[in-house]
């Protein structure tokens, strides 16, 4: 049976970096991910990564700039931990490859983003993600003798100990359907949010919610789980996104009269205001008439106003997106575009170490909640928050190995527990409905009651719907009846951890009775930090999502009305 | 707006299916799914197996031709399934009927799942993919031309599908050749200026007879990349950085080939067939098939040579004294060489900002600018001139 000081589920960017750190602390070290870790989710990251490092610029403008991006819900001590960082860690990612573009004296330029005050984010022209993600993937390979990587593992459940500590999962091999116990010192969390709850959502087929599932079927709590981000520029049809560097190189949004209508709802950062403004105020136009396209549905993106050479140069991926999957030439005509579900801010809750509540669990990454993006995040402060607080948990759960023995735990029953799970699943009789037909309608439910804009009854209605998905989850049938690659088993123990992600998302929007950030309710459209400045925590009791509140952490900056 | 709302369609497909505990040989499973004509291959199979059968195998997640999982063969050609439109591959199909396939040159583990850790990755591990950093190590960023990163951003592209392994001849005939993608990967350190193993991994990757020089130029990974990250032309760009700058002379006689390549088309206008071989092993001169390398390589060769001229392959006469081209073809290929030869730096052509050069103009006038006139030696302008030195042959 693998034992390891650090056991890393999940190969984004949070994932290898905790795993590089807590090599580099001299823990023994395993990466598990379900898919080849390149094609995690970070990879479609774009725009780039926010760090002040410019002369003119101090992490506590970009620290002010993401406590009011979060319309004053994300933790204090957190964000001045990520934002002061920030710096240093850009500078080392630089260092072990990563082609940050550079400005005409050589030095990393830097581009304009949605809320911030000044131009922060570093970016390798519009394939961040992809560029972080590889050049991580080359320090593991070059690493490959100290870090053990399980690449196309799928995690079943976590391991706890009497005591109640996490002492390591049960996985599936995906390529000979092989279960095995894994036994670690600490497991570190990091294998993303939950946008295949909503369809359509920019979010890849693997962002399933597995993570933040398992850690609260363990008894973690979740927080913030309600706040669930809509990006303002997603192609109509398919959801794909368009990375808002385009805005940030200095595209227009226009309505159906070609009114730059941003003009009404940020006035001084217009195209530029934090993403909660401009997805709503992008829905105000089309639920008004004055949207474009078929239908009225979409909004005009203009990339045309700028300059050609710089578009090809630094947003090439978008030009090339335009082009495949949606026929328009950006650079010579606006593309149809509207708001689209994109990044959970919430997830499971930790400390600004990454620990969880439960001793020996971290999470790291989107899957995790700091909370440093509280209900809205600035674009590019996600790969920063990958990158910081994986490192920082990797670092913690090594310097925690080194001081304890590896967990004795008997892993027999739970592993022939989830194997027949899994044998179950796959000979249920097919008298119930196909799990690609839940997954369909869960998505399709969720982006119409727990979207931009939501109201108490839509919400609960949702709640009604999930607990009917639910127990229809639990009979649905599946067609793979074999062991190598069988894909569609694993589809089904999605659906179940989506479903439990959607309840839980449900449960603290109906529960936050303001408008907050993400969280729009057309019933309460003010905010009210009188009662509501608080994060909402979600615990699995018996079978059920139980409510319970903690305090927002506040240091510098005390809330204020929020305007761009 | 270029968007149509065009109507869903029938479209049909045939999967090749192959399931590894059934000890059955692979077999066609075909469906039909309802989609718009611009939708994907991807959608149409995610249609089918949501609906039809959940067992179909295939690697996906993003949609959008960033994560590189889902490379398959639609019509034989490799490609994203993402990334390919259902009525482009309908017209590539001959029956009417998409033909999806697993890609070649890697074992099938299930459907269309290949194993990519065999051959693929294998291959990248092979190139030190990691750079090695100057020293000291700044405090801040190196300090480093906006131009070279603009440049190994091409490579740094690549999403690592394996559509050009897929499709790589050289991998077909030898299975052991580093390969398109892991040497476009070598190409993304050896253009960055913080790298400190220029000549190194320049030495190490020249020196490897399946290394820059087994690459037979074919340009089907060229074609088949569907980032556009010019596999073959970063593989050439490793040879000429090797043997112009480093003036690394190989075991394999790739640099001499390279030399003697380029002197026979100098002189002739075309390729001298009996030249080539002895100069490329005995030394780049007429007196090169003296030399015992030469004559050695010569007598191995002599029974395809044989059978080249039994099967009427080439014409002996010709072939032993060479091609006379007319006096001002001659010139002009001449004129090439003294253009290029003439430059005070080599000119590398950056690809990945791909359509830079055309700027506002008429259909007719970029018509003409596509295919300028290369004999009057006024190949305005410099973007649409091919290199020359892309010109030399394995």
């Amino acid at each position: 049976m693998p034992a390891h000081d650090v056991l890393i589920i999940g190969a984004g960017l949070a994932g290898q970096r905790a795993a590089l750190a807590a090599a580099r602390e001299g823990a023994s070290v395993a990466i598990m991910s379900k898919v080849h870790p390149v094609r995690s989710h970070s990879v479609a990251a774009a725009g780039g990564i926010n760090a002040a490092i410019s002369v003119d610029d101090d992490w506590h403008s970009h620290a002010y700039d993401t406590v009011k991006g979060s319309d004053f819900l994300g933790d204090q001590d957190a964000i001045e931990v990520m934002c002061s960082e920030a710096p240093g860690e850009v500078m080392h990612l630089e260092h072990i490859g990563v082609t940050f573009h550079r400005n005409d004296r050589g030095e990393m330029d830097l581009r304009a983003f949605g809320g911030a005050s000044i131009k922060r984010t570093a970016y390798v022209a519009d394939i961040t993600g992809q560029a972080l993600l590889h050049v991580l993937y080359e320090q593991l390979m070059k690493h490959h003798e100290t870090v053990d990587r399980y690449e196309e593992w799928f995690t079943t459940s976590l391991l706890r100990d009497e005591q109640g500590r996490c002492c390591g999962v049960i996985a599936r091999d995906v390529r000979s359907g092989r279960m095995e116990a894994f036994t670690a010192k600490n497991v570190i969390l990091a294998c993303g949010g939950a946008g295949q709850a909503y369809k359509p959502t920019t979010n890849g087929l693997i962002v399933t919610g597995d993570g933040i599932a398992m850690a609260y079927r363990a008894g973690a709590p979740l927080m913030d789980m309600e706040m669930v981000q809509y990006h303002p520029t997603c192609l109509v049809e398919t959801g794909i996104l368009i990375t808002e560097g385009a805005r940030g190189e200095g595209a227009h949004l226009l309505n159906a009269q070609g009114e730059r209508f941003m003009e009404k709802m940020a006035p001084n950062k217009m195209e530029l205001a934090s993403r909660d403004v401009v997805s709503r105020a992008e829905q105000i136009e089309i639920n008004e008439g004055r949207g474009v396209g078929p239908g009225g549905k979409g909004i005009y993106l203009d990339v045309t106003v700028v300059p050609r050479k710089r578009t090809l140069e630094a947003l090439r991926e978008i030009v090339n997106l335009g082009k495949d999957f949606a026929g328009v030439d950006i650079t010579r005509e606006p593309i149809t575009i509207r708001p689209g579900q994109h990044y959970i801010m919430g997830g499971v809750k930790t400390d600004i170490d990454g620990q969880t509540p439960i001793e020996g669990l971290y999470a790291a990454g989107e899957v995790a909640c700091v909370s440093v993006h509280g209900g809205n995040r600035l674009g590019a402060n996600s790969l920063l928050d990958t990158l910081i607080f994986g490192r920082r948990s990797g670092e913690h759960a090594a310097a925690r190995a080194a001081s304890m023995a590896m967990p004795g735990i008997d892993t027999h029953a739970q592993l022939r527990r989830d194997s027949d799970a899994i044998d179950a699943i796959i000979n249920r009789s097919r008298d119930g409905r196909r799990v690609s037909e839940i997954k369909n309608e869960l998505g399709e439910m969720m982006n119409k009651y727990a979207a931009v804009f939501r109201d108490e009854q839509g919400l609960q209605s949702a709640r009604e719907t999930i607990a009917r998905l639910k127990e229809e989850s639990e009979h649905a049938w599946i067609d793979d009846r074999g062991t190598v690659f069988n894909q569609d088993v694993l589809g089904a123990i999605e659906l179940s951890y989506m479903i439990d992600c959607a309840e839980t998302t449900v449960v603290g929007a109906i529960e936050r009775k303001e408008s907050r950030g993400a969280q729009f309710r057309t019933d309460y459209p003010e905010r009210n930090d009188e009662q509501w400045l608080k994060h909402i925590d979600i615990t699995l009791d018996g079978d059920g999502p139980q409510v319970s509140y903690s305090p927002v952490t506040i240091t510098q900056w005390q809330p204020e009305e929020r305007k761009y | 707006m270029a968007e149509t709302q065009r109507p869903p369609e029938q479209f049909s497909f045939r999967v090749r299916r192959y399931d590894p505990e059934s000890r059955e040989a692979p077999y066609w499973d075909e469906h039909t799914v309802e989609l718009e004509p611009h939708r994907s291959v991807l959608e149409a199979i995610l249609q089918a197996r949501d609906r039809f059968d959940g067992s179909i195998g295939i690697r996906c997640s993003c949609r959008q031709a960033i994560c590189g999982s889902c490379g398959v063969r639609v019509n034989g050609e490799p490609a994203l399934a993402c990334h390919t439109h259902l009525d482009a591959a309908l017209k590539g199909a001959s029956d009417g009927v998409i033909e999806i396939e697993p890609m070649g040159n890697m074992p099938v583990i299930k459907d269309l799942i290949v194993d990519m850790d065999a051959v693929h990755w294998k291959k990248v591990q092979r190139v030190t993919p990691w750079l090695i950093a100057k020293q000291p190590v700044p405090e801040r960023e190196y300090i480093v031309p906006h131009e070279n990163m603009v440049d190994v951003t091409q490579t740094m592209g690549c999403i690592q599908c394996g559509a050009c392994v897929s499709d790589c001849l050289a991998m077909e005939v030898d299975p052991g050749f580093i390969g398109p993608a892991a040497l476009a990967k070598a190409y993304r350190f050896v253009g960055d200026p913080r790298d400190d193993q220029q000549f190194e991994r320049l030495n190490d990757l020249a020196q490897d007879p399946q290394g820059i020089f087994d690459c037979t130029h074919c340009f089907k990974c060229v074609d088949a990349c569907p980032k556009d990250v010019n596999p073959m032309g970063q593989i050439m760009r490793l040879r000429r950085i090797a043997t112009n700058d480093h003036h690394i002379v190989d075991q394999n006689n790739g640099e001499r080939h390279e030399a003697a390549f380029t002197t026979l088309i100098k002189a002739y206008g075309l390729l001298h067939e009996a030249e080539i071989l002895p100069r490329s092993y005995g030394g780049n001169s007429w007196f090169g098939k003296f030399a015992p390398a030469a004559g050695k390589e010569l007598l191995s060769s002599l029974p395809v040579v044989i059978k080249g001229v039994i099967r009427g392959k080439f014409n002996p006469k010709i072939a032993l004294f060479g091609h006379k081209i007319p006096k001002d073809d001659l010139n002009a290929v001449q004129a090439i060489y003294d253009k290029v030869e003439g430059r005070d730096e080599r000119y590398e052509l950056n690809l990945y900002i791909a359509g830079e050069d055309e700027v506002e103009v008429q259909p007719a006038a970029a018509a003409a600018l596509a295919a300028p006139s290369i004999a009057d030696g006024g190949a305005e302008p410099e973007a649409a001139t091919p290199p020359s030195s892309e010109g030399s042959e394995q």
